[in-house]
């Protein structure tokens, strides 16, 4: 695959614009189909050149709140505001976004250089401007030797590029994403998504990103809305997120939980044999029968034959090794070194305790996402 | 240590007695054999069958009154009373229905893709009706109802051929924007500033032009092969003329225009196709914005 090339930010093309960089504000959103509430009174400030990432669980809303923001779907009630200017009844044509796609959207009767330099023909650029900021963006991207070929004729990977770099031709006011990486190997993946960011860095363009893969949005993103359901669950940093979950369902769904019954009592709870403070959140007013939601390296395991779990599964990661301890009816998920985890073998009686300094608790009855015990 | 893919290593590698590729194949070479030798007989059937009346047109159409090999059919036929008129008139009608039934078709297509791709069930009934119902209702029914004026016209026939033309045009262009992602490509168009007509006529038409030219050609052929409605209308198209026309040639000039029609029609979709082959390689050699 063709490298991203390092160039200099000289070109008018490269440089952050008046543009670049505008606030967006979707307020109380609301959009049905049929009986489904795709977006539930949906409200998100997203700051001047903000990376904000949508994720959630198919279904959740997240490319509904992109495509109603790009002009796409007509909204029941609420507004979308760019810049302090409602736009919800303007055309998705008139909204300077520029968007790259899920699917390959490249034209294919176009040459990556004509593709490029097709939001310019709309706006009635003269053929040697628009020839030479398709140019520009193609070596932005590192393609500027895959001008003259056609979409069938590029990987997924370059076909992706050329979209981002025909989406950023217009010098869109904001840059929407709608899961462009999901169709990608993963190592073209990885790559385009350090790219991407790189770009969206340097030109300081608000850029809004959809997507249900976690390390994308933890890697990419400077804050992360977590939606369920058509409506918000938290918008936090990543590292906040992860650290931080404000929800059971946004504990599940980023990054891995394992639910571990416990009693509250006083803010604290004994997990494995350890009292621990309860974390700030929902859990802090509860009392009496809860699920404390334990993260991989939140646990330590020890080989012991009087120990009470025993090993049911492991998986390896390189670096880490994943393993799955059955302890009565749960099932808990504790990350180790792959040095150490290569000791523990299948069936082998283990201790587990809590290294953690105060753990998560939610309600035994809460309704949370996919259920994260399925899967290593 | 332990060589890689020795028994017990970590990379313990199964040894499979390897076996002739003939046996996983489909079939025996005999038995492939018979298949190929079937799959030839179907080919000579089907060619003989459309062929050899064919060919029988041809060698009669060349043929003089008196049985010898003569070109005088062809020859006679433009000077023919009646020929050039028919055949201007064909041609006339062919354009004209093309040009309507495009108009009408490809919007509502596109239309019926993008917003309410529901209704292509529906389309898929409606679009079949014409075949259905035969062309001596239609036209009957339309004669009663038309006032003079517009029967006056022959292209009230075009409008007649729009319905008929309608079963392969919709399908020719179905097949054509459900080979493309057309929702995607008319969003990504729009989000670039891009309205429905620059829309329609930059990405949607070129990415579906083996259909439209498909489409064409089907409606051409229909044009020029139909009889009932252009006879019941009075019209003499060159299907009419073909069967008015009397003289002592003891058929050899109609059969001759039949025989330029049908060849006339392949050259025309020869024709179309090395014209979009060749505009494809075209554009692609084209650089620039």
């Amino acid at each position: 695959m063709t490298q991203m090339k390092d160039i200099p930010m000289t070109n008018s093309m490269v440089q952050p614009t008046a543009a670049a960089g505008a606030a967006v504000s979707l307020e109380n959103l609301v959009r049905t189909f049929g009986a489904v509430r795709a977006l539930d009174g949906f409200t998100l400030k997203i700051e001047p050149g903000e990376f904000m990432a949508l994720l959630g669980p198919s279904g959740c809303g997240k490319t509904t709140a992109l495509r109603v923001l790009a002009g796409f779907e007509l909204l029941d009630s609420g507004r979308v505001v760019v810049d302090g200017v409602d736009l919800s009844d303007v055309s998705a044509r008139k909204r300077d976004m520029g968007m790259v796609f899920q699917s390959y959207s490249l034209f294919p009767n176009m040459s990556a250089l004509n593709n490029v330099a097709f939001g310019l023909r709309m706006r009635k650029q003269s053929s040697q401007v628009r020839r030479k900021k398709a140019v520009e963006l193609l070596e932005m991207v590192g393609l500027a030797d895959q001008a003259a070929k056609y979409p069938h004729q590029m990987s997924g990977g370059q076909q992706q590029r050329i979209a981002l770099a025909r989406a950023l031709a217009i010098e869109p006011r904001v840059l929407l994403l709608d899961e462009p990486l999901s169709a990608l190997d993963a190592m073209v993946r990885a790559e385009l998504r350090d790219q991407i960011r790189l770009l969206q860095q340097r030109l300081a363009i608000t850029t809004v990103f959809v997507t249900h893969d976690q390390e994308e949005v933890l890697s990419m993103a400077d804050r992360v809305c977590v939606m369920s359901r058509g409506h918000i669950e938290q918008v936090a940093p990543p590292s906040e997120l992860y650290a931080r979950p404000a929800t059971a369902f946004v504990a599940q769904f980023v990054g891995i939980s394992s639910r571990v019954p416990v009693d509250v009592s006083n803010g604290e709870v004994v997990v494995f044999g350890k009292r621990c403070p309860v974390r700030s959140g929902e859990g802090r007013t509860l009392t009496g029968g809860a699920d404390a939601l334990l993260r991989p390296e939140d646990i330590a395991i020890e080989v012991d034959t009087e120990g009470k779990g025993f090993v049911t599964r492991k998986s390896f990661f390189g670096a880490m090794t994943r393993v799955v301890v059955q302890t009565g009816d749960i099932s808990v998920r504790v990350d180790v070194r792959s040095d150490v985890g290569s000791d523990i073998d299948l069936g082998a009686h283990v201790r587990l305790s809590i290294v953690a300094r105060d753990v998560l608790v939610a309600s035994r009855q809460e309704v949370v996402g996919p259920d994260a015990a399925a899967t290593p | 240590m332990a060589p890689i893919g020795g028994p017990g290593s970590l990379f313990e590698v199964e040894v499979v007695e390897s076996r002739p590729v003939a046996e996983f194949s489909s079939g025996s070479p005999k038995r492939r054999r018979r298949i190929r030798w079937w799959r030839l007989v179907v080919l000579v059937l089907a060619g003989v069958y459309f062929l050899i009346p064919i060919y029988a047109g041809l060698k009669f159409s060349f043929e003089n009154a008196a049985g010898h090999l003569s070109d005088e059919a062809f020859r006679d036929l433009p000077s023919a009373p009646g020929f050039t008129a028919a055949l201007t008139l064909s041609l006339k009608l062919a354009l004209a229905t093309v040009v309507v039934s495009t108009v009408l078709m490809v919007p509502t297509s596109i239309y019926v893709h993008v917003r309410v791709p529901r209704l292509r069930r529906l389309l898929d009934v409606v679009t079949v009706l014409p075949i259905v119902i035969p062309p001596i209702v239609l036209i009957i029914g339309v004669l009663g109802v038309f006032p003079q004026w517009a029967k006056a016209s022959p292209y009230l026939l075009s409008f007649m051929y729009v319905i008929l033309a309608m079963p392969f045009v919709y399908r020719s262009l179905d097949a054509g924007l459900g080979a493309i992602d057309l929702k995607t490509l008319t969003e990504a168009s729009r989000s670039l500033g891009g309205n429905w007509f620059k829309t329609l006529w930059r990405v949607i038409l070129p990415n579906i032009r083996p259909a439209l030219l498909s489409a064409t050609v089907l409606t051409l052929a229909l044009v020029f092969g139909e009889y009932t409605m252009a006879s019941l209308d009075l019209w003499t198209t060159v299907p009419v003329w073909i069967v008015q026309f009397n003289t002592s040639s003891n058929g050899h000039i109609q059969v001759a225009a039949s025989m330029l029609g049908l060849v006339g029609t392949w050259i025309l979709l020869v024709l179309v196709v090395s014209l979009d082959r060749s505009q494809s390689r075209r554009s692609r050699r084209k650089l620039g914005a």
